[in-house]
């Protein structure tokens, strides 16, 4: 077992509170970036009920700029938004703007928002600086750095940011980003104000391969479950606005423009969610290996083996409610939300408060 | 898939809408038929799914017996009124309990109702031909067109061939159809895998659920304390504790023995923070096979267990067994060797009960505790502040008295009920409590004899197991991840092509696709497809032809529409 390096330990802290000063500020920006927007939607719209510079508009803000609904989709020749049968939101004379919505596309459009661009490069930056401190404390310790609270979030914090960016290069999700930086930066406060640990070797219940494959893979679902959840809440903030334009009452809420219509949040975090539910399924089934060799018993609800059986009964609802007439859309973004919520209790209040074989704390006894 | 199972579930063939009208006059079997549908319907499933989640939850409330049983006695203890309650709800009990098992039964005879009836549909449409071409192709989801210019001589029904071809190549059951008529198509479906793998993963979690039940009916476990130097041998009378599954008989204790030789027990000494905590147990056995085998020297870890005659041997505890010699009034030896305690606590704070009916005239009892490194606070009280022995102590209390060991009741090893004994030794006795370095001795008041503090030696907490049937858990919870992924990551689709001659030459081919289910990567299919036809007949792309004035942005449109949330396709709408 190699030795502590307590000085490798302090500057992995020290990286620790950069990175999260720079998520701080990223958070800034991504707010920033929204009320700029929703300003300039407000703006366009008013621009374009006074039906000058119209066209103008709809260069500067490709989804906000058109004059509503009317105006779009006699332009596209089509029905109402693509919730409406006749639409097929794949074919080609299908665009993504509704004039209410980003539309379903979630990629990149034409127009620029510089000031998302700096959260995401600003990001980056945290993110690059949070992946040192992480490495700097898995090297201070000599192991994989994820054995006790601290360092589950600290590294789930890392992984939430990353899962972030990589969904980011293939889709612009960018309206998440206050949300999602939003839970890093809570995850690296609770690490360093509630779980402060210094570095140290692990127990001998946690010294196993099993460590870095179960948990692993355990941080990387619950980091895919962490968007999902956020594009859960916008969907049903989503559906609530549209149905509520749609029965003719005015948009009160113009940064939703800045977010994809309800049903394509929905679509989207149903594959990501598989995703996750996968990885999930993977954890519970390491989990229960990890057991058998540690402690001879492959399932024996402990608190914590409960608790990752209910996530994973509760995501499997979530998918059945996809394919369950009456419960898609809202009532499945909900089973979503439930399940993260379960997954965060999972990990907070039953590490610390439930006692169990997976304590955290020493193992001493018999 | 999703239709079938909602419209055509068991017993649609009696026309489910009415029946659900008419229910009053259903008779016996109809409410039989009635309440079979009611329970493999979807939402049923959906609503068990969630039930038996929450009922799950309490497990994790309340100590449970299966896993802490002597919390659940202190829980009892505690709540003397609500306990009773609670235990009669089973809630120590919950997933062995009836409701726990009503839930997921349902649940499971659900699945089956779901999974067999869904199970001959698809095996049906895997032996089927692709349904019919549609009339009106271009108003499935995704649609293309081809023209094939006259001077290529292909002819309509070539072209179909040709197509048939290129979908056979693609993965895709063909069926050429409609080739008397003037507009000869293709009918093409793939992905039957996506169907398969979600029958299998079903159909394997039912069969995970019977191998955990196997196992818990194949398999034995027991528990046994070993000091240094003590051996095991696996037979009944070696253990603590056993408790075998209903198919156990003892022949199937294989007679291997192990010896424990040595625990060694490693602290954190460097980083301040995590000062004695523990990050090593290490315990050298010498087993033996059978009774004439050759010894071997093994080494036992946590996380690592020792494989023996069909069994795993784990070690999950340890602790320290101080070595005690207690002459009797008479300076008979009535007791000698290691007592195991229990530690209590981070710095092994032991606890233990010292029992000698053999001392006469009276039997002596003692109970007290062993501190590895005793420091002594400013009240004068003994607390251990070390898990490492660097200045160990025993702390006892005597009893003389009836031990209540002679009537054949079985007692606790490790308490001694001293409601019916004489205390003669105690902190706030006159006589005050004992306590023992190693290599001392006490002499009892009253000439009860003495007792001595010999030595030190570490126990291990061995649990030994034989599962015959988790084996089968793997291979079922592994067919089920193959299948989940299949069913999720799989895609299951239509294409149709039909061909047809233009008065002017041109053979014109136009194709169609539909997605069943969620399918974010049918346009994306569609493209290729497109491309493939114009290669296999030498077409250029119409990249300029048609899109005509978007010639310019023409590749980057499609790239940006190509991979749009298609999530929701005509198939997937239609319920
Ligand atoms: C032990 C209980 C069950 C579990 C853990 C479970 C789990 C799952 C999971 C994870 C999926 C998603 C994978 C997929 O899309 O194929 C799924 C799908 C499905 N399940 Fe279950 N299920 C259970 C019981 C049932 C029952 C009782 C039914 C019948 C009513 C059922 C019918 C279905 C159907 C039809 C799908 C396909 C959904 C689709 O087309 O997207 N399941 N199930």
């Amino acid at each position: 077992m190699p030795a502590i390096n307590e000085g490798l330990g302090m500057l992995s802290e020290q990286f620790m509170l950069m990175a999260g000063l720079a998520y701080a500020v990223a958070f800034c920006a991504y707010a920033w970036d929204l009320v700029t927007y929703s300003k300039a939607a407000k703006a366009g719209l008013a621009a374009a009920e006074s039906g000058a510079g119209m066209e103008e508009n709809k260069h500067q803000l490709v989804a906000a700029g058109s004059a509503g609904l009317g105006a779009s989709n006699a332009e596209l020749g089509l029905g109402a938004g693509p919730q409406d049968r006749a639409v097929r939101p794949s074919s080609k004379t299908h665009t993504s703007d509704d004039g209410i919505t980003a539309g379903d596309s979630m990629r990149y459009g034409t127009e620029k928002r510089v000031v998302a661009r700096v959260a995401v490069a600003l990001t980056i930056v945290a993110a690059c600086v949070h992946a040192m401190a992480v490495v700097f404390r898995g090297m201070a310790a000599g192991r994989v750095p994820w054995g006790n609270m601290y360092e589950f979030c600290t590294t789930g914090g890392l992984a939430v940011a990353l899962v972030f960016l990589l969904v980011l290069t293939r889709r612009d999700l960018r309206f998440l980003g206050t949300f999602v930086i939003g839970l890093v930066l809570v995850m690296l406060t609770a690490a360093s104000v509630a779980f402060w640990t210094p570095v140290g070797h692990l127990v001998p219940a946690l010294q196993s391969y099993w460590l870095v494959i179960h948990v692993s893979i355990a941080v990387l679902s619950s980091a895919l479950f962490t968007l999902t959840f956020a594009m859960s809440v916008l969907q049903l903030v989503q559906a609530r606005r549209e149905a509520s334009i749609a029965s003719g009452k005015k948009d009160k809420a113009l940064v939703m423009r800045l977010v994809p219509n309800a049903l394509s949040l929905e679509n989207m975090s149903y594959r990501i969610n598989g995703i996750a539910f996968v990885g999930w399924t993977l954890t519970l089934m390491f989990g229960a290996i990890w057991a058998e060799k540690a402690w001879g018993r492959f399932w024996g609800w402990d608190t914590k083996e409960v608790w990752t059986f209910v996530i994973w009964v509760v995501f499997a609802s979530y998918l059945h409610a996809r394919a369950t007439r009456g419960w898609t859309g809202t009532r499945a973004a909900w089973l979503s939300i439930v399940g993260y919520l379960c997954v965060v209790f999972n990990f907070t209040i039953v590490n610390v408060y439930f006692s169990g074989l997976h304590s955290y704390a020493g193992v001493g006894g018999s | 898939m999703k239709e079938k199972l909602v419209k055509k579930s068991p017993g649609a063939k009696q026309e489910p809408a009415s029946a659900d009208a008419v229910l009053p006059r259903l008779g016996f079997v109809g409410m039989l038929r009635w309440a079979w549908r009611q329970l493999t319907s979807m939402r049923n499933a959906l609503l068990l799914l969630l039930l038996l989640a929450v009922a799950a939850v309490p497990g994790s409330l309340f100590p449970q017996r299966s896993s802490a049983a002597s919390s659940v006695t202190q829980y009892l203890a505690n709540h003397p009124t609500s306990g009773p309650i609670l235990d009669w709800f089973k809630l120590f009990d919950v997933y062995s309990s009836p409701w726990f098992a009503a839930i997921y039964l349902l649940l499971f005879t659900s699945l089956v109702g779901c999974v067999l009836p869904r199970a001959k549909i698809h095996f049906k449409a895997m032996r089927s031909a692709p349904p019919r071409t549609p009339k009106r192709l271009s108003r499935l989801a995704e649609y293309g067109t081809v023209e094939i210019p006259a001077e290529s001589g292909i002819s309509a029904e070539t072209a179909v061939h040709d197509a048939a071809a290129v979908l056979k190549s693609r993965g895709y059951r063909v069926d050429v159809r409609d080739l008397d008529t003037d507009r000869p198509s293709v009918g093409a479906e793939i992905g039957f895998l996506k169907e398969v793998g979600n029958l299998v993963f079903h159909i394997s979690i039912l069969g995970v659920l019977a191998a955990v039940a196997y196992s818990g009916l194949a398999g034995y476990s027991g528990q046994r304390v070993l000091v240094e130097g003590e051996t095991f041998v696996n037979s009944i009378v070696g253990y603590d504790t056993f408790t075998p599954g209903a198919y156990f008989n003892e022949n199937r204790l294989s007679p291997y023995s192990l010896q424990l030789d040595k625990l060694a027990v490693k602290y954190d000494r460097e980083s301040p923070g995590h000062y004695g905590q523990p990050i090593d147990f290490t315990a050298t056995l010498t087993t033996k096979d059978g009774a004439g085998a050759a010894p071997k020297s093994q080494i036992l870890k946590v996380n690592d267990p020792v494989s023996m005659g069909g069994t795993n041997v784990y070690l999950v505890g340890n602790g320290y067994a101080p070595v005690v010699t207690v002459k009797d009034g008479k300076g008979n030896v009535a007791y000698q060797g290691p007592v195991v305690t229990i530690p209590t606590d981070g710095a092994y704070t032991s606890l233990l009960v010292i029992k000698v009916p053999d001392a006469k005239p009276n039997q002596l009892g003692f109970v007290g505790f062993f501190l590895p490194t005793a420091l002594v606070d400013d009240k004068g009280v003994a607390y251990g502040s070390d898990p490492d022995p660097f200045n160990p102590q025993l702390n006892l209390n005597a009893y003389t008295g009836d031990l209540g060991l002679d009537n054949g009741v079985p007692r606790n090893v490790y308490t001694l009920d001293t409601a019916k004994l004489k205390q003669i030794n105690g902190r706030d006795m006159a006589a005050g409590g004992i306590v023992l370095a190693p290599g001392q001795s006490y002499t009892l008041p009253e000439g009860n004899g003495t007792i001595s503090f010999d030595g030190i030696k570490r126990f291990a907490a061995l649990d030994i197991r034989n599962d015959p049937g988790q084996i089968y858990v793997l291979v079922f919870a592994v067919l089920a991840l193959g299948g989940l992924m299949g069913s999720l990551f799989l895609n299951r689709r239509r294409v149709w092509i039909r061909t047809g001659s233009h008065p002017d030459g041109r053979t014109m081919v136009e194709f169609g696709l539909l997605a069943r289910g969620e399918d974010h990567r049918l346009a994306g299919e569609s493209r290729a497809l497109d491309k493939a036809l114009h290669t296999k007949w030498l077409v250029p792309l119409p990249s300029a032809v048609e899109d005509g004035t978007q010639d310019k942005s023409y590749k980057k449109t499609r790239k940006d529409q190509s991979d749009t949330e298609t999530g929701i396709t005509m198939a997937s709408k239609d319920q």
